[in-house]
């Protein structure tokens, strides 16, 4: 449990790190839910069940949506529409 | 575009460094009827800026002059990570001070921990105790909180709703929509056929066994809007839209947040004068029990869900 405990508080600071690295918007979003889920799992081992859904949930289900929805509606996410005109 | 937009701002920065006055000051003098006191204030600060960096070790600006432009970046760079390293290492330093994580005597030191560990289920009735915190003790807590809510979405609807102004940006807010998203995509359509009954049946039995098992109100209302997101994103609005619009929006999320504080309103006055309330606590264990925590965990639930649902809706179409 130790090691796993370590590998995760490792894989969220290496997330935290690539977030602001990252040039792509959109990668920056998925690597933010990917560590969301990590810190959910984090909870779970912390006995904080209640906190481990939410986080699921919102921090990595709605916050990313919205994330997502947001970025898209300034036009920063460039698919192949934006791209044809 | 945004490079020589950057390059600009560049020159006028080191023209600011080099000579110590502003130069957004005239933008302002034009643009401010009244401008005296800001210009003034704007003014001094840069002249005592420099005077300071002078005396130290000459003007800034006479240093950076030498360097090229990829120096001058390097520099900065160096110093934003100065920065964070040195804001890092205070915060670490405080955590050096906090109780150990897990120890043996870190919970003993809190009172308030065993008074709720001990109370808990003899006071609300919940096998959970953290629903029975945040419900009853926190009651007063969890009622802002919905309301934070309700108000973050109806800023959302007036900053974001489509009004009945303009017919044009209506009509075209459906095939603008639909533009942008998948069109019966057969990956995206399968997998939410299959996910979302259960997503949503989750998302309920977390709200119902609130103060049985893990979860609440809060956690059931995302999980809930999330599964109805999915939905949305996979059928589009005109299937959505049977179920859920405005009308459907409106009386959920008001009548469940009346109800809430009407209901938690009723719970204040009896207890806090004494009065026998007439709500029960029931058997601990029983799905109906826990007197009001069960209604307004659901009460919660509606409201986050509607509270998901609108906001993806309106950043993603503008309406309903």
């Amino acid at each position: 449990m130790e090691i796993l405990n370590i590998v995760l508080l490792a894989f969220i600071l290496v997330c935290a790190l690539s977030v602001s690295f990252t040039k792509s918007l959109l990668s920056t979003m998925i690597i933010f839910s990917a560590q969301s889920l990590a810190m959910c799992v984090i909870w779970i081992y912390l006995r904080a069940p209640d906190l481990a859904i939410t986080e699921a949930a919102v921090g990595a289900g709605v916050t990313s949506l919205l994330f997502y929805v947001a970025l898209k509606k300034i036009h920063a996410i460039k698919g192949d529409d934006d791209e044809k005109k | 575009m945004k490079k020589s937009n950057g390059r600009d701002s560049l020159e006028r920065f080191r023209k600011w460094l080099d000579e110590g006055s502003d130069p957004l000051d005239m933008e302002m003098e034009d643009a401010l009827s009244e401008p005296e006191e800001i210009c003034s204030r704007d003014a001094e600060e840069p002249a005592w800026a420099a005077s300071d960096a002078q005396f130290e070790h000459g003007t800034l600006g006479n240093r950076l002059k030498g360097m090229s432009r990829r120096a001058y970046y390097v520099y900065y760079s160096f110093l934003a990570v100065l920065v964070c390293a040195g804001l890092i290492s205070v915060l670490l330093y405080a955590t050096l001070h906090m109780p150990k994580f897990g120890g043996a005597d870190t919970l003993v030191d809190s009172d308030l921990t065993a008074f709720y560990v001990e109370n808990t289920l003899k006071d609300t009735g919940a096998q959970n105790v953290v629903t029975g915190i945040i419900l009853n003790y926190r009651g007063f807590d969890t009622l802002g909180e919905s309301h934070v809510l309700f108000s973050a979405v109806c800023t959302v609807l007036l900053m974001l709703r489509l009004t009945g102004n303009d017919e044009r940006e209506l009509l075209q807010a459906e095939p603008d929509d639909r533009h942008f998203e998948p069109k019966n995509d057969v990956i995206l359509q399968t997998t939410a056929r299959i996910v979302t009954p259960s997503i949503l049946l989750f998302g309920i039995y977390v709200i119902l066994n609130g103060h049985l098992s893990p979860g609440g109100g809060f956690s059931g209302g995302a999980i809930i809007g999330a599964g109805l997101i999915l939905y949305l994103s996979a059928f589009g609005y005109r299937k959505t839209e049977r179920f859920m619009n405005a009308t459907v929006f409106k009386a959920v999320s008001a009548s469940a947040l009346m109800f809430y504080t009407l209901s938690k309103g009723y719970h204040f006055i009896t207890a806090c004068n004494d009065i026998p309330s007439g709500i029960g606590t029931g058997t601990p264990g029983n799905i109906l029990s826990g007197g009001l925590l069960l209604p307004l965990n659901i009460a919660v639930g509606c409201v986050v869900a509607m509270t998901m649902y609108a906001m993806y809706t309106m950043f993603r179409k503008g309406d309903f």
